[in-house]
């Protein structure tokens, strides 16, 4: 009779934590490409990112010369990718100075060498944040900017990617984002050109985790022939371990 | 210690020319060491899968006094920003992350090694509590160990705030804002702890002070006393029952094995299977879906800029729930529930103990309603680590472990585990309404576990003990 009080009451507990899992509203996110095995999409989110997005975002902490390991020689990189610094192995700082930057902005540019990292959430990657970001730009002539973004309100940034993907208009009672004027590119190229960028970001927002996981599957390995060593001499040593 | 003193043992002439461990043993405990707490230290033969946890505890107390050496040659703690416009301390972090040679793994094992202290803490604190570790005589092994949980605490906590993020940053300032919320003294305490008026410069330079060198010391300070009081009395075991009850002619338990080699062994298998998971968390998901690593933390610090939802660290959330359920309407269940454990503590007591027990109950429901909830949700939230230490007086019953208590005890000790897991998820997420009520029932289910505990430990119905450990 006790136990059965016990058991119901216990089941009701079981029970009530799921009711508290219903609250807080989900953030649809689209799904970023995952492009990290790409050397030359990697390559192509440099590019666009040192063409589009250095002149006012740092990636402080990510030095020149580490896009080596994107498989770019050296050379390659001053030529091309290298208009902030005169060594390869300097950060890739903004020319701006962030103080001049406040002023002209309200507030400085956050530097974007995390940003992947930072913007994850339980809705979704940082890589899915960026993807869906960088295309839910839309026009709103009551900005300042004249631009406004469907997941991040307000923003302060202005589309700096408008003319590859053109101007979208929101449409309000749907909630949708319409192409209004067509930018140089196709949709489905531009959404090529973000996942290449947002895949950039992600390498930069960590720029050993492929090491990382190379090295992990080592390790593992090695943990599971100690494991065996280690399991055989316990069952050696406990054999004369008497039951009484 | 017998009489004879180990020069007398071992005679040696001091010289290195006989037997040098003879040589250090005449100047030095060493085998006398050797032989209390390894070789002839008796632990019972059935130990079972929870009691990995006391040496894998030390495994990664290790892992991080090794990787926290590493990462202070690195670290600076320092809020100014640097050229780029970012903290020193942030940027110093991921200097080590990126252009430190193998920086990241020291990193990752720091970070992942804080989480893993907590888990195997906490496992390690449910199997005291499933098989009765802490009744007498190891009342003293409960509370050394309750106070390396509270230290543990303030260390995980200091060092949370060192990578300057946004949540080391607004963690920190919700935190010591709490101690605002005493009366009186609060405002110049929190004042005093910050050593400003916002978390800034001076706060990270002392936690960095605290984290590295007072609270270490005192951490394995306590894990060594922690440890002497366990072998001072011996270990229990899955059955609660001691072993030093039976034993042969020359004194050994019965169901006692020596420590080494039989326990070296079988912990290294546990080292080894922690280690697989310990290291696919740092290789595969040092982030550990956000729980380990907060998303929010890779922003750094910005004062100006209040994160839309603060959450503390997992290992903290069960303990925010419940100083986040402490609400002023919360405050009136709590002073019933004060009434009713006046009434029930007054009943047949000596006439000195219910003016004393009276006059505590009136101070505290009085006190309930001057003073502001917020003071009353700390105070719960404390009492919700300290009631921990004082097990070994509430637990009534004539039995240990879980193996022969009844029904009534099982069930508040399963109720307590989904009140501890559903307060800490709870924790995790951002205030509502219905989140609110579920904290607020958990809460008290957590208190009563505690406080009805006298009670329901003595009129449990419980089987017999064996005489003898059940090994299989």
């Amino acid at each position: 009779m006790r136990a059965n009080v016990v058991k119901r009451l216990l089941l009701a507990l079981l029970v009530a934590p799921t009711l508290a899992s219903a609250a807080g509203a989900a953030l649809h996110l689209d799904r970023a490409p995952d492009v990290q095995g790409d050397k030359a999409a990697l390559q192509n989110g440099a590019r666009l990112f040192v063409n589009y997005c250095l002149n006012c975002h740092g990636a402080s902490f990510v030095r020149y010369n580490r896009m080596t390991e994107l498989g770019l020689t050296e050379e390659q990189i001053r030529d091309n990718l290298m208009f902030t610094a005169d060594k390869v192995g300097e950060p890739m700082r903004v020319a701006a100075r962030s103080t001049d930057q406040k002023q002209w902005f309200g507030a400085a540019p956050p530097d974007l060498s995390l940003v992947a990292r930072a913007r994850a959430s339980g809705d979704g990657s940082g890589a899915d944040w960026l993807y869906t970001y960088l295309r839910s730009f839309y026009r709103d002539p009551q900005r300042p900017t004249g631009w406004n973004n469907t997941i991040f309100p307000n923003v302060g940034m202005p589309h700096a990617l408008w003319q590859l993907q053109g101007e979208q208009v929101l449409d309000h009672e749907s909630n949708h984002l319409q192409l209004a004027t067509p930018g140089e590119l196709s949709t489905t190229d531009y959404d090529k050109q973000v996942a290449d960028l947002v895949g950039f970001l992600v390498w930069a927002g960590e720029p050993a985790a492929g090491f990382r996981r190379t090295l992990g599957y080592g390790v593992l390995a090695f943990l599971l022939v100690l494991f065996a060593v280690s399991y055989a001499l316990k069952k050696e040593f406990w054999k004369d371990v008497k039951k009484n | 210690m017998g009489a004879k003193t180990n020069h007398d043992k071992f005679k040696s002439d001091g010289s290195l020319a006989g037997n040098a461990l003879e040589w250090v043993d005449a100047r030095f405990p060493a085998m006398s060491l050797w032989r209390d707490h390894l070789a002839e230290y008796y632990a019972p033969k059935n130990f079972n899968f929870w009691y990995y946890f006391g040496s894998l505890a030390i495994v990664v107390l290790a892992i991080q006094l090794i990787t926290g050496i590493f990462l202070v040659m690195f670290y600076k703690p320092d809020a100014s920003l640097n050229a780029a416009g970012v903290p020193v301390a942030f940027a110093s972090v991921e200097y080590i992350m990126r252009d430190v040679n193998f920086g990241w793994i020291i990193r990752y094992m720091h970070s992942t090694g804080a989480s893993a202290f907590f888990i195997v803490v906490y496992l390690h604190m449910f199997r005291g509590m499933m098989y009765g570790s802490y009744r007498k005589p190891r009342e003293l092994i409960w509370i050394f160990g309750t106070l390396i949980y509270l230290v543990l605490m303030a260390e995980a906590f200091m060092g949370y705030l060192l990578p300057w993020g946004q949540m080391s940053f607004w963690g920190a300032q919700v935190i010591v804002n709490l101690f605002s919320a005493i009366p009186l003294i609060g405002e110049p305490l929190s004042i005093w702890i910050r050593g400003d008026y916002v978390i800034g410069d001076a706060t990270l330079n002392r936690f960095f002070s605290f984290h590295v060198i007072a609270i270490p010391f005192a951490l394995v300070g306590l894990v060594v006393a922690h440890i002497m009081a366990l072998h001072e009395v011996g270990s229990s075991n899955p059955d609660g029952i001691e072993i030093k009850d039976k034993v042969d002619d020359k004194g050994i338990p019965l169901d006692g094995i020596p420590f080494h080699p039989y326990y070296t062994v079988k912990d290294i298998v546990g080292v080894v299977v922690f280690l697989m998971v310990f290291f696919g968390i740092v290789f595969f998901a040092p982030e550990g879906g956000g729980y380990f690593l907060e998303y929010n933390n890779f922003f750094p610090a910005d004062p100006l800029k209040t994160p839309p939802h603060i959450a503390p660290v997992w290992y903290f959330t069960p303990s925010y729930s419940i100083l986040r359920s402490v609400t002023s309407d919360f405050v009136i269940v709590l002073q019933v529930c004060v009434a009713g454990l006046w009434l029930w503590l007054v009943r047949g007591t000596s006439d000195v103990k219910q003016v004393i027990i009276t006059l505590a109950a009136v101070a505290i429901i009085v006190g309930m309603w001057a003073i502001d909830a917020k003071f009353w949700g700390v105070v719960a939230m404390g009492t919700s680590v300290l009631i921990i230490g004082f097990l070994p007086w509430l637990d009534r019953s004539p039995v240990r472990s879980i193996r022969y208590r009844g029904p009534i005890y099982k069930g508040f000790l399963t109720a307590f585990v989904i009140a501890f897991l559903t307060l800490g998820y709870l924790g995790t997420q951002p205030p509502s309404a219905i989140g609110g009520l579920v904290a607020q029932f958990f809460s008290l289910v957590y208190f009563a576990f505690f406080f009805l505990m006298p009670w329901y430990t003595k009129i449990d119905k419980c089987k017999p003990v064996p005489e003898r450990v059940v090994y299989k």
